[in-house]
């Protein structure tokens, strides 16, 4: 590796030889994959699409505050009640809601009238609704808050506020991965 | 090679570590208590209205007004890992449309710096008893049930309900004055 510039940060680097090179590069992508397989494994567990939420208003409070990690399941054989802390998606609308179920009219398990609120609201969610919807079904909702982990979501919110922090921590992270040699 | 940045990584990392083991320490410890406790509860005054209603397919229905005593004691299910508890009141019943009707009446947030004893006389309900149709009048097993959502500073998000339930049959003729 001597065609790297002469830079302490690549002093490890160029020390390996090909074989080397190539475990850093498979051990990056190993990192990656699992990841990967983390996340869509708890989509074949849970049932949901994004069976991980972070809550960006402070709607539920004091339950839920911004910044807080909810983990969900979308179990469609267990019935949505009230009480049930929903995460639905309206139409019109890109981020999900997390909002308590106050009303359920239930018809069928695919026929469901459901109302939500949330608890620190004055009002119920009609206004949140789309323009004309008055009740939930049982497709709106997404997934249905089982866990709790505070503060662990922040990072996402700072990530999310300043877009190019982000960036510098994912290259600081990937540099890191590829350049350490493991001992 | 201890320079300081190998320093700050390996406290963050032992940092996280050590929280992330007494977070889950905080949660296993209190997964498997029992939660449940007595309630006293009582229903009275039911009184039946039929109003004109955008939300249900008739656009007409039954609205019921109601008072209730509540008498329960938490200080069994605060523990350290909970934050906060946030009980509902839920009035439960089949009609002819719907096989399963569930109304939330009434509901408080109950966090650990208040009281968590209640003793609620002749409360009214928070929100409208408005039924998916005209099916409370004359129901004769509408039940009243206290269920609340234990909420930890982390780990699993419990739904209980309160050991007893209540049945109420409603009245047989609409109301028509005024006055709740």
């Amino acid at each position: 590796m001597k065609f790297l510039p002469d830079i302490a940060m690549f002093n490890e680097i160029r020390q390996m030889n090909i074989r080397q090179l190539f475990y850093q590069c498979l051990n990056f992508a190993m990192v990656v994959s699992s990841a990967l397989m983390i996340w869509k494994g708890m989509m074949v567990i849970t049932g949901s699409d994004s069976p991980v939420v972070v809550v960006l208003s402070g709607s539920m409070e004091p339950a839920f505050y911004r910044g807080d990690l909810l983990l969900l399941t979308n179990d469609h054989e267990d019935p949505v009640r009230v009480g049930d802390i929903t995460v639905f998606k309206v139409e019109g609308r890109e981020i999900p809601i997390v909002h308590r179920v106050i009303k359920v009219h239930e018809k069928s398990a695919d026929n469901t009238k459901i109302l939500t609120k949330g608890d620190n609201n004055q009002v119920d969610d009609r206004g949140l609704y789309a323009p004309g919807q008055l009740w939930l079904s049982r497709s709106d909702v997404v997934g249905r808050t089982k866990g709790l982990l505070p503060y662990v979501g922040m990072v996402t919110i700072i990530m999310n506020d300043y877009p190019k922090l982000k960036y510098a921590v994912l290259a600081f992270l990937g540099l890191f991965v590829l350049l350490h040699k493991e001992n | 090679m201890h320079n300081i940045l190998n320093r700050a990584n390996a406290l963050l990392a032992f940092t996280l570590w050590v929280m992330a083991a007494v977070t889950a320490a905080c949660f296993l410890s209190t997964v498997f208590l029992d939660y449940t406790v007595p309630t006293k509860l009582t229903v009275k005054d039911i009184k039946v209205r039929t109003i004109a209603d955008y939300a249900t397919d008739e656009q007409q229905a039954d609205l019921a007004t109601l008072s209730f005593n509540l008498n329960v004691d938490f200080t069994k299910v605060f523990n350290w890992n909970v934050k906060q508890l946030f009980v509902y009141l839920v009035a439960e019943y089949n009609s002819d449309n719907n096989a399963v009707n569930q109304v939330v009446l009434w509901d408080r947030i109950v966090e650990r710096a208040n009281r968590v004893v209640m003793d609620e006389v002749n409360v009214k309900p928070k929100y409208y008893f408005l039924d998916d149709g005209s099916n409370l009048l004359k129901h004769q097993n509408v039940t009243f049930v206290i269920r609340y959502n234990v909420i930890p500073n982390a780990g699993y998000l419990r739904l209980v309900q309160s050991t007893d339930q209540i049945s109420v049959p409603f009245p047989t003729t609409y109301t028509t004055s005024r006055r709740s």
